[in-house]
């Protein structure tokens, strides 16, 4: 015991002496929080816009007015040609064209009926379809002010309430995301780099010629990653309820243990990693592109995974962090108990006991 | 020259002696191309929805079967009560409840009004705000349906109507993949550039073989020069690569001139390996460099506008957009590849990155020359 203790000093001193790595190691979940919190938002405002007001009079300048008004377009620069709006777009300086026709507000104060043009830049589909459809609506709405209030027959009219995230903020769902990607970053890649660079420099050699059993080698890498991810679930918690908002709606104490529990699996997978690669550079490798790529793009957490094509809805079962990314979502925001997770917390923990059994085992066979 | 040109043979044959490095440089960007592009789809279907139908009237039928038939959403269940359908919420069955009170189609014909409720699971707010506004179009428009059937329309148009046509440029399909593959293009052409450029000058420190090359004739230029070309013209051959895939998969062909793009990326390559020159200057193991430049790329990945708009950041963000190498790049192949701008429209760019080139690699040259 006194071994294996003087072996967690040891990696201890190993992290701690290297302040760069610390830093950064740290320094990730906070500045991931800052970034996804405050600078990522799908939301639309400010985009510009041109116009190519053919008619100048009275309604074209109303509604040029109501949209520079909005939070969602800056007014950019008046055009006189259809071919600027062209080159505009090419340089990248808008993304969204209005053109008001020849006698607009006279053909709607006689006809009735008036037309203009929205053209948007569809290089992003979003964008192009956001903007198109907050114009639309801010024109519809200088219509209907237009026309006298009277009341439509036959209305239906929708009450539609957001559960859990009324204000539609984007943090609700990056936060559980974040944990995932910082969790899986620091416990399995770090791990696997860290004993497979013993492998690469040879001093594994001289500890597994110690008195301290290979497992418990392998146990004392693995302990100092467990606590700082400790330090880094705290971290993040503190800053989203503190910070951004996000509210902690169920327990904490199932909280921190179901992070504690998809620690413990990247770390296996981190073990298992490092038991079948021998440089440093393959086990980069294998974690960025195998793990690091999927975690973020196939958890859930930045693209919905039932919009996906079947193989890859399927491939995203086996990535451990859309279980904990689900897991996280229903205790810490929906408030759920282990009565409704139960199923995504036996996964991940059938998915630690598969890479312990494998690693345990291909590490014994290296042995001999 | 001839020093250079050992070196450079040096540098090649150890890249390609090096399974895991070229597995790296040409197995990624396909699977990542290939894959990558079908996960980051923002268009929103297979939207699942619970329904409680409180009415059953042939009026809250027929809405549930519009529902049902536009494609974006599926019925997940029939609940009996509000209560029961949370259940379903909470359990990630459903992302919606429609609730239809009781003497909905009644309120409707004979009060002239009637209600509908909706609840959504906005953890996901992007998600939650689109497919609130689909079942609420859906529902507008079966409430015209329901207005064409009982009202005998006009002649003229008794109101003021202004007819909104709107046309999407650059991208009439709105396909999201055309937008996804260039910017992805960009990631990996970055991740050669800095990733693999300072792990391999930090793997001969580490190793110690950096002293070797330093007790040589070996001059600094051309120890830098035989480290940064060898990865100069892998990336350049990765993006060429990476188009090849977005034509054949994708169908993906670039509006603009193949040499803009290729001359910008050749640029931009010299920044982003003056990048990986300066982290491998500040770290001493792979690790670090590693971590670092994962760090770095990170923070540049996702403040390059790649997923989300720059315009809706934040100021201090789009501040620091303009600081960060990718964002241009990312800028210019959508506007090449998309919108085929030419040398004119993207002069700005090509000036800023070629500032960032010199920049760099003229940091990490003067701190080169510190350690020696």
């Amino acid at each position: 015991m006194k071994q294996f203790l003087s072996f967690i000093k040891k990696e201890f001193y190993h992290i701690l002496r290297d302040r760069r790595t610390m830093l950064i190691l740290l320094g990730m979940p906070i500045v991931q929080i800052i970034i996804f919190g405050f600078a990522l938002t799908n939301e639309v405002k400010n985009s510009k816009v041109a116009i190519l007001d053919f008619s100048h009079d009275a309604a074209t300048q109303a509604i040029i007015q109501s949209l520079d008004a909005s939070n969602y377009f800056d007014i950019q620069k008046n055009l006189s040609g259809f071919n600027e709006i062209d080159a505009a777009f090419k340089k990248g300086t808008i993304n969204l064209a209005i053109v008001f026709p020849q006698n607009f507000n006279a053909d709607l104060g006689h006809f009735n009926k008036a037309s203009l043009q929205i053209i948007a830049d569809a290089s992003d589909p979003n964008v192009a379809n956001t903007l198109t459809n907050y114009a639309t609506a801010i024109i519809k709405n200088y219509q209907q002010q237009l026309n006298a209030t009277r009341k439509m027959p036959y209305t239906i009219t929708t009450e539609i309430r957001m559960m859990y995230n009324p204000q539609l903020k984007g943090a609700y769902s990056f936060v559980p995301g974040v944990m995932a990607m910082v969790l899986m970053l620091v416990c399995t890649m770090m791990t696997a780099i860290t004993i497979v660079r013993e492998k690469e420099t040879g001093t594994m050699e001289v500890l597994l010629v110690s008195p301290v059993s290979p497992i418990k080698i392998i146990i004392s890498k693995a302990i100092p990653y467990l606590l700082l991810s400790i330090v880094n679930i705290v971290s993040i918690l503190l800053l989203s309820v503190f910070v951004l908002d996000v509210p902690i709606n169920g327990s904490l104490v199932l909280l921190m243990g179901v992070s504690i529990l998809f620690t413990l699996t990247s770390l296996a997978l981190g073990l298992l990693i490092s038991s079948v690669t021998d440089s440093q550079q393959t086990a980069m490798f294998i974690s960025l592109v195998g793990l690091f790529l999927p975690t973020v793009m196939l958890s859930g957490f930045m693209f919905p995974i039932e919009n996906m094509p079947l193989p890859l809805r399927l491939i995203s079962n086996a990535v451990p962090a859309k279980w904990y990314y689900s897991i996280v979502k229903s205790v810490m925001i929906k408030g759920v108990g282990l009565s409704i997770i139960w199923k995504d917390v036996l996964v991940l923990t059938g998915m630690l006991f598969l890479f312990l059994a494998i690693s345990i085992r291909t590490f014994k066979i290296r042995l001999a | 020259m001839k020093v250079l040109k050992y070196l450079l043979e040096k540098e090649f044959r150890q890249i390609f002696r090096n399974k895991s490095i070229l597995r790296i440089i040409f197995l990624m960007p396909i699977v990542q191309l290939i894959v990558l592009p079908w996960a980051a789809d923002y268009e929103m279907k297979n939207i699942n929805i619970t329904v409680i139908d409180h009415d059953h009237s042939p009026v809250s039928r027929q809405l549930i079967s519009n529902i049902t038939a536009s494609g974006y959403f599926i019925l997940q269940n029939y609940s009996n009560s509000y209560k029961s359908s949370l259940g379903d919420i909470e359990s990630d069955k459903a992302d919606l409840i429609l609730e239809i009170p009781a003497s909905f189609a009644e309120n409707l014909i004979k009060k002239n009004e009637a209600n509908l409720f909706i609840a959504v699971n906005a953890i996901n707010g992007v998600k939650a705000g689109l497919g609130g506004a689909y079942l609420q179009m859906i529902i507008q428009n079966y409430n015209s349906d329901i207005r064409a059937k009982y009202m005998q329309p006009s002649r003229f148009s008794p109101e003021k109507n202004i007819d909104v046509i709107s046309s999407n440029w650059y991208n009439a399909e709105m396909n999201y993949k055309n937008f996804m593959v260039p910017g992805i293009l960009v990631i990996l052409v970055t991740l050669v550039g800095s990733f693999l450029a300072s792990l391999n000058i930090v793997k001969e420190k580490e190793i110690g073989t950096i002293e070797q090359i330093n007790v040589t004739p070996i001059k600094k230029w051309q120890f830098i020069a035989g480290k940064l070309i060898p990865f100069w013209i892998l990336g350049l051959i990765v993006l060429l690569i990476g188009l090849l895939i977005s034509r054949l998969f994708y169908g993906i062909i670039p509006q603009g001139n193949l040499w803009v793009l290729l001359i910008f990326a050749a640029i931009y390559m010299l920044a982003v390996l003056g990048l990986g020159l300066l982290i491998s200057t500040y770290t001493s193991t792979q690790q670090q460099a590693m971590l670092i430049s994962f760090f770095m790329l990170m923070v540049f990945v996702l403040l390059g506008g790649l997923y989300t708009s720059i315009d809706s950041m934040p100021h201090w963000a789009q501040v620091l957009t303009k600081f960060n190498p990718v964002t241009y790049f990312v800028e210019v192949i959508r506007m090449v590849i998309l919108k085929g701008s030419g040398f004119a429209d993207i002069k700005n760019q090509l000036l800023i990155i070629s500032g960032f080139a010199i920049f760099l690699n003229g940091w990490a040259v003067f701190n080169y020359r510190k350690r020696y």
